[in-house]
């Protein structure tokens, strides 16, 4: 592009229906194009490894809380009922941990479900950056009904001619095209 | 893409396309709601006042107001509490077992399942906590530094466990339940025209946009909470069980306990996802979405559980006997022909001849006919629960301390006013909560709708 350098110059190429939207992202992607980013109403399946998206550590994340909601339980118990204050409840004592893990056995899992769900659950907020207050940065409202929008800016591809990335987008299948030039900060 | 064979009923039914599923689902909540609605919630209003008022004479008064004597300590309390904690159950089974075995029939009817777990077991909590008399110290159930008095909980004891697993259900199902919202809020945000209404789904949505790293992130998270909440949905009525199996009082002490009361749990909460769906999907004219393939795959369900049931019933009675145990023999004999019979009939009847009758598959495709086992149902398992309750020790070992429960008004009012402030729960969130998973269900719209199935051939 022979414009200045600091103008970000973004496509939105909206598309009626996930297959298309998939399709045409498989043949500008072979033809070297980057795609940004995609906004839909629910999740394409297959997309992902297409536009480049990695796949997400939410899992390990959780399995991590988990494991530290397991640990904090079974100390706190060892603390509670072994170390600190130690009973003869029914004429069981609180001997060792190990002599009491069977009745321990329901508040650790407990713990550590409640803290894998949450410890993920947060991550899984701030990670997407959705949080009460936040702004909504789809391009197009349409995007969270029936209609699937492709985000294609001039970051990623440099050097690359817009009207034509337009011209390919249309053949394509996209109903829509938006073109925007922000400038930078 | 997933492959559904042909021979496979559509699991939505007519001509739809994305944007009908949208227009279905939040055309209710931008609409006005109807007369029936505002009758509807002011008649679930005055009742839960009703049973607010009731808890309020409780706390001022003391648990003296109940019916509850010196024998029996235990009576329509804990069985409400194991009643809703159970209907909580099916919520939980829907969202997270069907997910992780992929049932696509989940999607029309989890999130309203989920909305009724959360709303069942807030009133199944509230038991417990009005049951302590002195609510205001319904925080030293917590392990705190014994700065109070002298020393920490006892984590022996089933009834802690039960505060550690009623608290993360409740939480966990809560978190699920809005991950699933938010897109959808999302949708709606997107749509409304009106500014206040647009602010506060605006805020609801948390600003949700639809990226595609954050659908694959979404999808992730439910997986693992589904898998997260599989072992938690069993713990929970397993736990709520050992409140009574861990004790040594006849009846109680039956090591059948745990899958005994989670299949009981499964079963009363499909009747009560029936009762609410098949009310929901006539005002709402949902019944494209909420099919009567649906209404089948519910009561299979309620088949299996409730024969579940049966079975456990029938092995606790043989195996009271064979236990040679004259104390346990009794607490059944006394179950079946003592003064209680009458509850223990009623909970057979409903619950392992009833749902017997779903064998018929023109019983089980008839909605007035399921309506009416759905609520059958619901009576059964509470008989269930009254019935394990208070038989057991209302004739305990020493003769002379033998006596009846009979519940007050108070029982009673604190009981109708919990079915009261669930269904006003309800009846908001069915007018202002999409009811339906729309993220979810345009997933498989061209799977399982008729419309592609029929252009597939």
């Amino acid at each position: 592009m022979a414009k200045a350098p600091q103008m970000t110059h973004v496509v939105h190429a909206m598309f009626d229906d996930d297959h298309k939207l998939l399709d045409a992202a498989r043949n500008i992607v072979a033809k070297g194009v980057k795609v940004k980013d995609v906004y839909s109403p629910f999740p394409i399946h297959g997309l992902d490894p297409v536009i480049g998206v990695k796949r997400t550590r939410m899992a390990i994340v959780s399995f991590m809380f988990g494991m530290t909601g397991l640990s904090l339980a079974l100390l706190g118990m060892w603390y509670f009922m072994v170390y600190d204050w130690p009973m003869n409840i029914g004429g069981k004592p609180s001997f060792s941990l190990l002599e009491n893990l069977p009745a321990f056995v329901p508040v650790s899992f407990e713990f550590t479900v409640l803290c894998a769900a949450h410890g993920m659950a947060i991550t899984y907020l701030l990670r997407n950056g959705t949080l009460p207050g936040m702004p909504a940065v789809n391009p197009d409202p349409r995007t969270t009904d029936d209609k699937f929008v492709m985000e294609i800016t001039n970051v990623e591809n440099p050097g690359m001619d817009m009207a034509e990335l337009s011209d390919l987008l249309k053949e394509e299948g996209a109903i829509e095209i938006n073109q925007k030039s922000l400038s930078a900060k | 893409m997933h492959k559904e064979a042909a021979i496979r009923e559509p699991l939505i039914l007519g001509d739809k396309s994305y944007h009908d599923i949208t227009n279905d689902v939040v055309g209710p909540i931008e609409g006005k709601a109807s007369k029936t609605w505002y009758l509807l919630v002011s008649i679930a209003g005055l009742i839960s006042l009703w049973g607010l008022g009731c808890i309020v004479y409780l706390i001022a008064t003391g648990i003296g107001v109940w019916g509850l004597n010196k024998t029996v300590g235990w009576a329509w309390d804990i069985t409400n509490f194991v009643w809703w904690v159970g209907i909580g159950h099916a919520g939980t089974l829907i969202s997270a077992v069907l997910l992780l075995f992929r049932q696509k029939w989940r999607m029309a009817i989890n999130r309203s399942a989920e909305a009724m777990t959360i709303f069942a077991v807030m009133m199944a909590a509230l038991f417990p906590g009005i049951h302590m008399g002195r609510i205001w110290v319904a925080y030293w159930v917590l392990p705190l530094p014994n700065t109070f008095g002298s020393l920490w909980v006892n984590f022996n004891s089933p009834l802690l466990w039960d505060v550690f697993a009623i608290s993360t259900y409740f939480s966990v199902s809560l978190v699920f339940w809005y991950i699933g919202l938010i897109p959808d809020f999302a949708t709606i945000r997107d749509r409304m025209t009106k500014p206040l209404a647009k602010k506060i789904y605006g805020i609801l949505s948390f600003g949700w946009s639809g990226k595609a790293k954050n659908w694959t992130r979404f999808e992730e998270v439910s997986l693992v909470l589904a898998g997260l909440a599989t072992p938690l949905v069993f713990s929970v009525h397993s736990i709520v069980s050992f409140d009574f199996a861990t004790s040594v009082i006849p009846g109680w002490h039956t090591t059948i306990f745990p899958p005994y009361f989670v299949s009981g749990a499964v079963f009363s909460g499909f009747a009560m996802v029936l009762t609410l769906l098949l009310i929901m999907r006539k005002v709402m004219r949902l019944e494209n979405y909420i099919t009567i393939k649906h209404v089948e795959y519910m009561n299979i369900v309620i088949i299996v559980t409730g024969s579940i049931v049966g079975v456990a019933y029938i092995t606790e009675l043989f195996i009271s006997w064979y236990s040679g145990v004259e104390y346990e023999s009794y607490a059944f004999i006394n179950r079946f022909s003592g003064p209680y019979f009458w509850a223990y009939w009623a909970m057979m009847t409903c619950n392992v001849i009833s749902p017997q009758l779903f064998w018929f598959k023109k019983l089980r495709t008839n909605l007035t006919f399921t309506f009416i086992i759905s609520i059958v149902v619901n009576i059964g398992m509470w008989f269930e629960r009254f019935v394990i309750i208070v038989t057991s020790i209302h004739r305990d070992y020493v003769p002379s301390s033998w006596s009846m429960f009979y519940p007050t008004w108070v029982d009673i009012g604190i009981f109708i006013g919990t079915i009261g402030i669930f269904f006003t729960l309800f009846l908001l969130f069915a007018r202002f909560f999409p009811v339906l998973a729309l993220n979810e269900l345009k997933t498989i719209l061209k799977v399982s709708g008729e419309k592609y199935k029929k252009e597939d051939h």
